[in-house]
């Protein structure tokens, strides 16, 4: 089993909300707490485990906004756990999830050197590195419904732009999703094998915006602003 | 790269240390220049130590939380920060029965003694490896993942080393021909590497912004960060230098780390000054020092193209 995510850039919206479900769940999680650093202050910072960045993809006027969510990738060939050296980055064997055991953790940063993708921030306060759990905390818990036994921020997905689900199965939604849009992995080139997949925008027909055929209801409106301005 | 002083310190100092250590080695083995005494090599084996300490404990003033600083040693099968702390200890038994060995006995090169000698001069430079390993295994940063890094740490470790042992001689008035010689080459061997490292990396190549987005076929440009003031990721990774700065920096660092201490041991030699002698050691470990923060600060990790960079 390889458990992970899928991430839709076509339906994205970038409201971020999936990185406050996230810090609001795993602030009181195994890896509690998730520290902020003067929150009301002129200069807030703090430690999440969900960014969401905003790209611009393609020259005018064939471009377009990408929201680009990023959390742990729980890569197969996690570097961040080969460097680690007092074994508190693991990864486990049953599922890939990667996680840091915060009881043993020196804080030296040397993880989130070796990671490529930012997912790992140190928390000032404790001294150890946090990071992405996949929501290990709700995913395992029988005491909740089942279709609720997912990562806060699958769940609160307004746009449904995020999936979770075993990326080794080849009919799960997720490996099913990745195969027919084309799924694909961040950086590939260095050979990190990420399990989370990110989906590129689908292929629309473009929207004309210029040259179009006026309504007469609207060139009555427009004849009319015209003369009254004057 | 934020260059942290802890870092600079540990493989400065700990780089030196090694050096003496292993070069007193080998002056002990062929008795070169006579060999040294055994109040040479007791000054010797102490500046080792005390350069491999200070390297030490700076090094856990790098860390966040060093109570867990003891289970550091134990993931020496996969880490090469943890096999660096096994080795790096693992020094330390050697390096002071050596001393011990020498004040009781005088015996610095008898059996024992050179056993001695060579195993802390041995463990020195495999920790030095380990050390260089750190940062070359890394393949997020392009201008670490190079086998001429631990090359670098190697001769500039020796270089150090040796320049602090001909000062030594020097100001303890023994014959020091063929050390300050050995100085030399070392320092020269040093200079022309770092040239050939900052001609490997002086080009960007790997992953750029549109491998990290995965939009291979487009221009990609930041619109936003996500967030309205700093993070730990641009803290520890936003670190840049500009170019005509960095080339400054690094003309003084050549004068300091290489030109400055061989013309003052050469000088030092040949007029028989102490005080040039101490210039060489003072100016090599602040040259070294300040190649070590270019070594970081230039250093640009891949999460960047998150931030806004076009290529590392």
């Amino acid at each position: 089993m390889r458990l992970g995510l899928v991430i839709d850039l076509d339906t994205c919206v970038g409201c971020h909300a999936c990185a406050v479900a996230c810090k609001e769940w795993n602030t009181s999680g195994i890896t509690a707490p998730l520290t902020d650093y003067s929150p009301y202050g002129a200069q807030p910072s703090g430690v999440w485990f969900n960014r969401i960045r905003h790209f611009e993809v393609g020259d005018y006027p064939y471009n377009k906004t990408i929201n680009f969510p990023m959390s742990c990738m729980h890569c197969e060939n996690a570097e961040c756990v080969t460097v680690c050296p007092t074994g508190a980055s693991y990864k486990r064997a049953e599922d890939g999830i990667v996680l840091v055991d915060q009881s043993k953790c020196m804080g030296c940063n040397y993880c989130a050197w070796a990671c490529p993708y930012g997912a790992r921030e140190l928390d000032r306060v404790s001294g150890t590195m946090k990071k992405c759990t996949l929501c290990i905390d709700r995913i395992y818990d029988m005491e909740i419904p089942e279709e609720e036994r997912q990562p806060a921020c699958v769940l609160t997905c307004p746009a449904h732009a995020r999936m979770f689900g075993d990326i080794d199965d080849p009919e799960s939604p997720v490996s099913r999703a990745v195969r027919e849009r084309g799924g694909y992995q961040l950086m590939p080139e260095l050979d990190y094998d990420p399990t989370n997949h990110y989906l590129p925008p689908r292929v629309h027909a473009p929207i004309p915006t210029e040259a179009l055929k006026k309504k007469a209801a609207r060139k009555v409106k427009e004849w009319v602003n015209r003369v009254v301005e004057r | 790269m934020h260059p942290a002083l802890a870092v600079i310190f540990l493989t400065l100092f700990s780089g030196g240390g090694f050096g003496i250590a292993a070069l007193t080695a080998i002056v002990n083995d062929f008795q070169i220049d006579g060999g040294l005494s055994p109040l040479q090599t007791m000054v010797a084996m102490i500046l080792s130590l005390v350069f491999v300490t200070i390297g030490m404990l700076s090094s856990t003033a790098h860390l966040a939380n060093p109570k867990n600083a003891w289970r550091a040693f134990t993931r020496w099968r996969t880490s090469w920060l943890a096999r660096e702390g096994v080795f790096a200890v693992l020094y330390y038994p050697f390096a002071v029965l050596y001393l011990i060995w020498i004040f009781f006995t005088g015996g610095t090169h008898d059996p024992i003694g050179l056993i001695l000698a060579n195993l802390a001069g041995i463990i020195g430079l495999v920790t030095v490896f380990c050390q260089g390993m750190i940062y070359a295994v890394l393949r997020t940063i392009r201008q670490w993942n190079t086998p001429l890094v631990p090359t670098n740490f190697y001769a500039m470790g020796l270089a150090t080393g040796a320049t602090v042992l001909a000062a030594e001689r020097i100001i303890m008035g023994a014959p020091a021909k063929t050390l300050v010689g050995m100085a030399l080459v070392l320092l020269t061997v040093s200079a022309v590497l770092k040239g050939i490292y900052y001609f490997w990396v002086s080009r960007p190549r790997g992953p750029s912004i549109r491998t990290a987005t995965g939009f291979n076929r487009s221009t990609v440009r930041i619109l936003d960060q996500g967030h309205t003031f700093g993070t730990f990721l641009t803290e520890e990774f936003g670190h840049t230098l500009p170019a005509g700065k960095a080339r400054g920096i690094k003309v003084m660092m050549y004068f300091f780390a290489f030109a400055l201490p061989i013309v003052a041991l050469a000088a030092g030699l040949a007029l028989a000054q102490t005080t040039l002698a101490w210039v060489a050691v003072l100016s090599v470990i602040f040259g070294i020092g300040v190649e070590r923060w270019l070594f970081f600060v230039e250093a640009q990790h891949v999460v960047n193209l998150y931030h806004g960079r076009q290529q590392c």
